[in-house]
């Protein structure tokens, strides 16, 4: 085990990559991902790891590209935001559908309508329903820990599914904070070289990207939900096999001081931190308050969901994205209908807050929990919004 | 004209017996595109992959559980074909630098129709000619979208006539000429620049075989006539092609290292345009008028090209 180093942690994102021993990266620059893009770019420019570097004219085509390069069984690796993710959206049903393992960090920005660079997760979003494994990271060790385990569960035989890495954009990216590499000697130890399934080469030519007609088409679609609900499974083991080299866990919902809780916060990404202070604190006055992060989306961790909100009177979701004109944020209504016909389930309270960068800090969570104790109806609720 | 004589004795060698795009597949009878595909593929021979965008071919051959490629072939979206191809290629080079694949060159080809090249396409061609991958992208231009039902495109030529740029009363077809995506290549200086057309099967052949030798990017523009779209009798397609081609509308060139030099010699004094129009039902709407007007840019055109021709002098 390394020790440990202040990095930035777009830095530190695209240093696991490199220790992942990549053959292909396929990047375009966008705030806030540019330093993993460029980081990377200097990593291979120098020579420091043997891969392919392709500068593409857009997003469209480093995810059209990525999809190539991982068709001919390489390990590949990109990275975005926002707009960037959005211009990607046309390509990423079909490299989860091809089954091709490709990992992608996504540093979360708000989607424009009007251009803003800050953070939140309606870029990831509207991603949702694309067939894609969907992980959020809490802080860079986790960056670098899941970044590393993206690959290995990617390219695993029982999964071979593409990856995407949240990470929330500057409130995460731009952090330094101190962090803990592991060698290469682990990593390769851990992450051996890919072993595909099926590849491009004229010794064995195949079809891929065949279209289908009407009469197998839901096969395909079934097929593939079955494969992104089975994954939970190796990602579960790939995640216990990392706790047990590194000493760090990872489970598809953490939880914090959530066991008896009379109301549990549910958070997902970088603002989990955050919300942890606040629980230290409403705990030390004596309130029944704790706090479950969803690690992992997609696939939807329902059982451990279930377990981690057992007993609890008042579930408060924190979205940060809005289905405009729906029934709230996309965690919230999710949330909501997966429980629906759960006996006894918890109130659910639907709070979206931290659009666009807004800032929600210790204090904020706190008047959100008092604010969802005193909330009479069931809507969603906007927070902080100056009216 | 160009003829062959005692064809049967020399054809077996120049021309590769495999096939490797298989018979079988769904494209209308006469199809000039298959039959490009077809020819492009004997030349190009063995250890090749197909980068292919969504259009009349990727439809026509590729119904799962069938295919018609003896090829390794992929085809992800409509746009990217360029950018898939650079994918494959750059995973290629890595995988056989590492040893992860056979120590043996492997060429990555892109195969578009001309929406994906000319139009929504363009910018990723761009992109990976640019940055010089090695790859030989193929543009199979049956000037619309035929796949999706006959709608212009850039590369519709003035006043055809499609479904959407129909011969109305107040407007007569399509508005502009014809986008000169080769033109655009050249100006990307990459190495290896052609037109082509299946009519003219072993210059298309020679072309290809030139364009795989090269290490680096190369495109050629393969006018293929679409009997459907063009309303035109199947059975004259190739008569068509070679009219394109005699009427100096499609004249072929190859630019080598910047330098343009015609393949097909053309007499100087070229047919008349009406005989390549009158048997394609997307004109049928134009009058004498009309057809001079079409007269006078292939004129214009073909002087421009010439002018290169006589001028141009290799880069290097
Ligand atoms: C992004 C996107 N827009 C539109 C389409 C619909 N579409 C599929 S193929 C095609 C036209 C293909 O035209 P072309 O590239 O000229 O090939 P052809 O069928 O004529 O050979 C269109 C418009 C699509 N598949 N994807
Ligand atoms: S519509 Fe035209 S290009 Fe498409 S298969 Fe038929 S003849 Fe070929
Ligand atoms: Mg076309």
């Amino acid at each position: 085990m390394g020790k440990r180093t202040g990095m930035e942690v777009a830095i530190a994102a695209a240093e696991a990559v490199a220790l992942c021993r990549i053959d292909v990266a396929a990047v375009y620059p966008i705030t806030p991902q540019s330093h993993m893009a460029e980081h990377l770019a200097d990593i291979i420019h120098d020579g420091r790891i043997d891969a392919e570097f392709i500068t593409v004219e857009s997003e469209h085509s480093s995810i059209s590209a990525c999809a190539g390069a991982s068709a001919t069984g390489a390990r590949v690796y990109t990275a975005t935001s926002s707009q960037g993710l959005m211009l990607m959206h046309e390509i990423l049903p079909i490299v989860s559908a091809m089954r091709l393992p490709v990992v992608m960090g996504n540093a979360n920005r708000a989607v424009s309508g009007p251009l803003n660079i800050w953070n939140d997760h309606t870029d990831i979003m509207p991603q949702r329903d694309n067939g894609w494994i969907v992980m959020h990271a809490e802080n860079g060790q986790e960056v670098i820990d899941m970044t590393i385990q993206s690959f290995k569960i990617a390219e695993h035989p029982d999964v071979m599914l593409p990856v995407v890495l949240n990470i929330d954009g500057f409130q995460l990216t731009h952090m330094i904070e101190p962090l803990e590499f592991p060698t290469q000697e682990e990593v390769d130890r851990f992450l051996p070289p890919r072993v595909p399934f099926a590849t491009l080469h004229p010794d064995r030519p195949i079809s891929m990207g065949c279209f289908n007609m009407p009469d197998i088409f839901m096969e395909t679609m079934k097929a593939k939900d079955q494969a992104l609900i089975n994954s939970k499974k190796t990602i579960v083991k790939i995640w216990n096999e990392w706790g047990k080299m590194f000493g760090r866990s990872y489970k598809p919902i953490e939880t914090y001081k959530a066991r008896g809780a009379e109301t549990l916060i549910l958070t997902m990404g970088s603002m989990g931190e955050t919300a942890s202070v606040a629980v230290d604190e409403m705990k030390a006055k004596g309130r029944s308050v704790g706090l479950v992060k969803m690690r992992l989306w997609r696939p939807f961790p329902l059982d451990e969901l279930r377990a981690a909100i057992k007993g609890c009177k008042t579930l408060i979701v924190m979205d940060r994205a809005v289905s405009f004109g729906g029934a709230g944020g996309p965690l919230g209504t999710e949330i909501k209908s997966l429980l629906y016909h759960d006996d006894p389930r918890p109130r659910i309270v639907n709070m979206i807050m931290g659009l666009g960068g807004r800032d929600v800090q210790v204090e904020d969570f706190i008047a959100m929990v008092d604010r969802a104790e005193r909330k009479e109806d069931d809507g969603y609720e906007y927070y902080g919004v100056r009216e | 004209m160009n003829t062959i004589t005692n064809f049967e004795i020399y054809a077996p060698k120049l021309v590769e017996k495999r096939e490797f795009f298989s018979a079988g597949h769904r494209a209308c009878q006469g199809c000039a595109e298959a039959l490009a595909l077809r020819l492009i593929l004997k030349a190009l021979g063995e250890d090749i992959i197909v980068a292919n965008a969504t259009g009349c071919m990727e439809i026509i051959s590729s119904a799962y559980p069938h295919t018609a490629w003896e090829v390794p072939y992929i085809h992800v979206a409509f746009e990217n074909a360029a950018a898939v191809a650079s994918g494959v290629e750059a995973g290629l080079k890595a995988l056989r630098r590492k040893g992860r694949i056979p120590d043996r060159y492997v060429k990555v080809v892109a195969v578009a129709g001309d929406g994906g090249t000319a139009d929504i396409g363009l910018q990723a061609l761009s992109g990976a000619m640019e940055r010089g991958h090695d790859m030989i992208f193929f543009c199979l231009d049956n000037e619309a979208y035929m796949n999706t039902g006959i709608q212009r495109s850039s590369a519709t030529p003035f006043m055809a006539a499609t479904t959407t740029s129909p011969a109305g009363k107040a407007i007569k077809g399509q508005r502009t000429g014809k986008k000169n995506v080769a033109e655009i290549m050249v100006a990307h200086g990459i190495p290896y620049v052609a037109t082509a057309s299946p009519s003219y099967p072993l210059d298309l052949m020679q072309k290809v075989k030139k364009a795989r030798a090269i290490q680096g990017p190369s495109y050629i523009h393969v006018l293929s006539v679409c009997p459907t779209g063009w309303r035109a009798a199947s059975h004259e397609a190739v008569k068509l092609g070679r009219l394109a081609v005699e009427t100096g509308f499609f004249p072929l060139y190859e630019v080598e290292n910047g330098k343009y030099r015609l393949t097909v010699e053309l007499p100087a004094k070229r047919r008349p345009i009406g005989d390549y129009l009158k048997l394609q039902g997307r004109f049928r709407h134009l009058d004498p008028a009309d057809v001079e007007k079409v007269q006078a840019l292939v004129d214009k055109e073909f002087r421009k090209l010439m002018h290169k021709v006589e001028t141009s002098v290799p880069w290097s």
